[in-house]
């Protein structure tokens, strides 16, 4: 009997049992609950998007932390407990806010272990939401994960499912490396999955073939990879097999998965909502023209937005993100099918 | 806490061996033997000792780019230190981490940090960790008067004071930001009138007096283990060399540092007292002063005979797993 849960309870469920089962577990971040010292209701938000609500009613105000909006003190303070016998999870509401906070995760967390050669662990995980499609504007809408990936000493994983995202956080918070946790703000009440009551984890580092196919393989990320599944449902009409690959994380990156897809298909269309300069699309591609050039039989194809901010108006912000028709197309260019 | 015979023998050594440690790391870092940089800590030694004496291993600081002193106040190992700054396998952080990144776990000492401020909000996490575990640790970050300037620094003021975390705040104002004067660069001079705008008591003591600095110290470090909350201590001190090894220093005043050796040698400064006071003798410091001087001697010779680490480690410790 399937158990279909969407993205925001599949994660609400991952953090009960985290912190059920782990009293070192701590969770902080600016109105995680809501209402601190405000003379309503506490747990008045549970979060921009309500997705932690019922944690500080289950764990108490000493393990749920409403912050002050100081996102470098408090990130910073997370990174010092995860040192000090704490598994804490941080929330940076938007990763957009990134740019006033960055040092406690690139220079400090990142770091730690390969600098103190190897005398310490740093068991963090910062949750951070992602992406366009809210009408939010161009402060509020990046895919920055690439900013991360770049930085050795980090994991960044971004769930694509509801059953990925609890398994994902649950093998985040038992990491015992410090892993960014990337949350499509769209897809919490739009994915919805099979998920089990059961506390569970998916390995960091392992891709999921989504769909299995034969003329070409897409790798699609996070939101992306619903796109692709639409792609592909309209291009199998065409008699078009496509192979959909989910990266999960893209650090650790699995490579071989993809390579091996690759090796088969011989085609590759890489679909990523993150800018286009030095993104995961532009990584991929690299890695498989450096390692599975052999294997190609047609150029690899990026869909992704342009290289510009995110513009508000809907009409410029539907038109700015990837989607399954420029995926459709993508796919026919490289199987030499565009006139059809 | 009262100071017994032991705890000022143990002060002066502590203080001593940092002077000596940075004195030889400045000759061996000018005859090319050390890599990188290195910011030495010689004239502060008052201030890492008189607040380090109150604290345990498990008890958490946090350091800076002069990193040193407070490493060696906190019952690091002066060998593996000098190991580290000479970038040996050996070493403290097995040559991995260097003077502005040497770190011990071990003994609570969270790490010298190169990026001005960082450690401030590390070390409120470690007070943090320490109230939610129930220990009665407490966490003391260091902090210059140029960090006393950043946006973390001051948000981590405020955020230890709205958890009431055990966090002693100590800033060591030696009156430079690199060339910068703190007397320009500190908005409201002294860096202690920022306490009460943080809802904490803050207090400013003599950095060159072993004494006040300790007393000063303590008061802090027992009300934060009590669960009073967080302190604010401005350290007044000066350094008797440049920002880093090399500077040319022209941004001092002509007899600056001549002047500081002079009268304001903390090291000269406690003899004077505990001579004064008939409560340790003079040969008794002289023979720390030689002990010291062996200790040093023979961390720069192991330094100087140790290997490098292995081309392998290059590759080690990025992650625990991956």
């Amino acid at each position: 009997m399937a158990r279909i849960l969407t993205m925001r309870k599949a994660l609400s469920e991952a953090f009960h049992q985290v912190m059920a089962e782990d009293p070192t577990v701590i969770m902080m971040g600016e109105d995680i609950a809501g209402g601190m010292g405000a003379p309503g209701e506490l747990d008045a938000w549970g979060g921009d998007l309500g997705i932690t609500k019922g944690l500080i009613g289950k764990f108490g105000a000493h393990r749920v932390l409403d912050t002050p909006i100081s996102e470098t003190a408090y990130l910073g303070a997370a990174v010092g407990a995860a040192t000090a016998g704490l598994r804490p999870i941080a929330e940076l509401m938007f990763v957009d806010f990134m740019g006033v906070c960055f040092d406690p995760l690139l220079n400090q967390a990142a770091k730690f272990r390969y600098m103190f050669g190897g005398k310490t662990k740093t068991p963090l995980v910062i949750r951070t939401q992602f992406g366009a499609g809210f009408r939010a504007g161009a402060q509020h809408s990046q895919s920055l994960y690439p900013l991360f990936a770049h930085i050795p000493g980090l994991k960044c994983v971004i769930p694509a499912t509801a059953y990925d995202a609890k398994g994902l956080m649950i093998a985040a918070v038992r990491d015992d490396d410090p892993v960014i946790f990337f949350e499509h703000k769209v897809m919490y009440d739009e994915v919805s999955d099979d998920v089990p009551e059961r506390s569970y984890t998916v390995p960091l580092g392992e891709a999921n073939i989504v769909v299995e196919g034969d003329d070409v393989t897409i790798v699609a990320i996070g939101r992306m990879v619903h796109f692709a599944i639409k792609a592909a449902k309209q291009l199998a009409k065409e008699g078009i097999s496509c192979e959909i690959i989910d990266p999960r994380t893209i650090s650790p990156l699995d490579e071989e998965t993809i390579l091996e897809s690759v090796e088969r298909t011989g085609r590759l269309v890489i679909v990523d909502e993150a800018y286009p300069r030095c993104g995961m699309a532009a990584d991929i591609s690299s890695i498989v023209a450096e390692k599975g050039f052999h294997a190609l039989r047609a150029p690899i194809r990026k869909v992704t937005p342009p290289h510009t901010p995110i513009p508000f108006a809907p009409e410029l912000e539907d038109l700015y993100l990837p989607s399954p028709e420029k995926i459709v197309a993508a796919v026919r260019e490289t199987v030499g099918a565009a006139q059809r | 806490m009262q100071l017994n015979r032991d705890d000022l023998m143990k002060a002066y050594r502590l203080m001593r061996v940092i002077r000596v440690f940075e004195e030889r790391v400045r000759d061996e870092f000018e005859a090319g033997r050390i890599p990188g940089f290195v910011h030495l800590y010689a004239g502060q030694e008052a201030s890492a000792v008189g607040v380090c004496m109150h604290l345990d291993d498990e008890d958490y600081i946090g350091s800076t780019h002069r990193g040193h002193g407070h490493c060696i106040a906190k019952g690091c190992d002066a060998t593996a230190m000098m190991l580290e700054l000479f970038a040996r396998k050996d070493g403290l952080c097995h040559g991995k981490g260097g003077s502005m990144h040497i770190a011990d776990f071990d003994k609570g000492m969270m790490g010298a940090n190169s990026i001005v401020g960082a450690a401030v909000p590390l070390a409120v996490g470690a007070a943090l960790a320490a109230k939610t575990l129930g220990k009665r640790t407490v966490a003391v970050p260091f902090c210059g008067d140029g960090g006393s300037n950043q946006g973390g620094v001051l948000e981590s003021l405020n955020l230890a004071s709205v958890w009431k975390l055990p966090v002693v705040f100590v800033f060591e104002n030696n009156g430079y930001a690199e060339t910068t004067a703190a007397g320009w660069a500190v908005s409201c001079g002294d860096i202690v009138n920022r306490a009460p705008a943080f809802g904490m008591p803050g207090i400013q003591v003599d950095g060159f007096d072993f004494f006040a600095v300790h007393e000063a110290a303590g008061k802090a470090i027992d009300r934060a283990r009590n669960g009073g909350g967080p302190t604010l201590i401005e350290v007044k001190v000066g350094r008797f060399f440049g920002h880093h090894e090399g500077d040319s220093q022209t941004y001092r005043a002509k007899d600056e540092v001549a002047e500081l050796r002079r009268d304001h040698d903390c090291l000269k400064i406690f003899r004077k007292k505990v001579e004064g006071a008939a409560l340790l003798e003079g040969e008794q410091l002289n023979e720390i002063d030689r002990q010291a001087v062996a200790l040093v001697d023979r961390a720069v010779e192991v330094a100087r005979a140790s290997d490098p680490p292995e081309p392998a480690a290059l590759f080690q410790n990025v992650y625990v797993s991956y």
